[in-house]
């Protein structure tokens, strides 16, 4: 069972164990697909559209492509 | 604590606290919500501010003052170095303790402030921002206020929520990471910039001194370079070639925007201060002392309009800001 993004399968991926919380990809979603507490993060779904900004942003490669789609 | 405030201000760095002061002064009731479980902490900035800056707003004290600042080393890409020399003309912050002290001076001013407290969204009659939601101690809970000070940083969304276009285009956003490392055997009164496309493409890599040979350690590359590589990658290569046993203290990311202040910064019922209005210096990266002016003049105002009774007042916010 995949996770459905606005435009389909969800395939942005936040791996949570390389995160700093810095709000850099909260910054630059177009969408505010980006949910960003003292030291959780989760992304939106239903608000996402894979646009991949929020993984270029990102200054510590805590975010990821997944072009399988990400399992719930 | 009160059910009701005449101001609300979210986040508590420098901008927030500024504007929770500013108001406070007014005699209106205020308080300040912070997400993070300590103000001022983690500490996701360079430090640097010039004298001119800081000196408006706080008394000089040297227990928030980790370095003086006199002398600028610009490194350019083949190495050379271009020294320039300008007198005592600004600090490296202990930012920890300096965000407390501004907190503090608004606390002092009467302003409550509430930590942990995670502001996730507005609350809005007829179309006007009047109070926020927030969750505390796993409770979701609301409040109303008069105004709104939105002081939450560069992933600020509150604007959006009251219907101000705010996020930042990638390509305008400095994708930062910093250390505090020590055994740094640099001059303690020179702020080093290092430049070039393989030390920080789209931005610069810089070494700012702190006490006891530890040194504020960092770099910012655009959102467009990010594409191909990292910030961290580069923050990476640079100690391993420049300070390979280094030990590090700290360690943390951060984003900066880069860009022009937001066309809107106000709204009925709701200002913008700080990174949250894009009030930074964009060729620097700075925006404590532009945070602290933004943050004041929001307050001030904020405080002259529930005094005044004129809602409308806010307004003018983006005329003098």
């Amino acid at each position: 069972m995949y996770r459905e993004s606005r435009t389909g399968k969800l395939l942005i991926d936040i791996l949570p164990g390389k995160c700093d919380f810095c709000g850099c990809c909260v910054g630059i979603c177009p969408e505010d697909a980006i949910e960003l507490k003292e030291a959780e993060i989760s992304i939106i779904d239903h608000r996402c559209t894979n646009c991949a900004k929020c993984i270029w942003s990102c200054p510590v490669e805590a975010i990821k492509f997944n072009k399988e789609g990400i399992l719930v | 604590m009160k059910d009701k405030f005449d101001v609300i201000v979210v986040g508590a760095g420098p901008a927030g606290s500024m504007a929770a002061r500013f108001a406070a002064e007014q005699g209106v009731s205020v308080l300040m919500l912070e997400k993070d479980r300590d103000v001022g902490y983690p500490v996701r900035c360079g430090e640097a501010i010039s004298k001119k800056g800081v000196e408006e707003f706080i008394q000089l004290d040297e227990k928030w003052i980790a370095s003086k600042i006199s002398k600028f080393s610009l490194i350019s890409p083949d190495g050379t170095e271009s020294l320039i020399e300008f007198g005592e003309s600004g600090y490296i912050l202990d930012r920890k303790i300096f965000d407390y002290e501004l907190a503090k001076s608004a606390a002092n001013c009467g302003a409550q402030i509430l930590t942990r407290a995670y502001v996730n969204g507005l609350l809005l009659e007829d179309n006007v921002v009047a109070g926020v939601k927030y969750e505390y101690q796993g409770e979701q809970k609301e409040l109303k206020s008069k105004i709104v000070i939105g002081a939450d940083g560069v992933e600020s969304r509150i604007g959006r929520w009251a219907g101000l276009e705010t996020f930042t285009d990638f390509r305008n956003m400095e994708c930062c990471v910093q250390v505090t490392a020590s055994n740094i055997k640099v001059d303690s009164n020179t702020l080093y910039f290092y430049f070039g496309k393989n030390v920080a493409p789209g931005g610069y890599f810089w070494v700012f001194p702190k006490s006891g040979y530890s040194a504020n350690i960092g770099l910012g590359i655009s959102g467009m370079e990010g594409k191909k590589r990292s910030a961290l990658y580069y923050l990476n290569s640079f100690m391993e070639k420049n300070f390979p046993d280094a030990p590090i203290l700290t360690s943390v990311a951060g984003g900066v925007p880069s860009t022009i202040t937001l066309k809107r910064i106000s709204i009925p019922g709701m200002v913008l201060a700080g990174d949250a209005a894009r009030q930074v210096n964009p060729l620097s990266g700075g925006g404590i002392s532009s945070g602290m002016i933004g943050g004041s003049i929001a307050g001030r105002i904020a405080g002259e309009s529930i005094k005044m009774n004129k809602p409308d007042h806010i307004l003018t916010y983006e005329k003098v800001s």
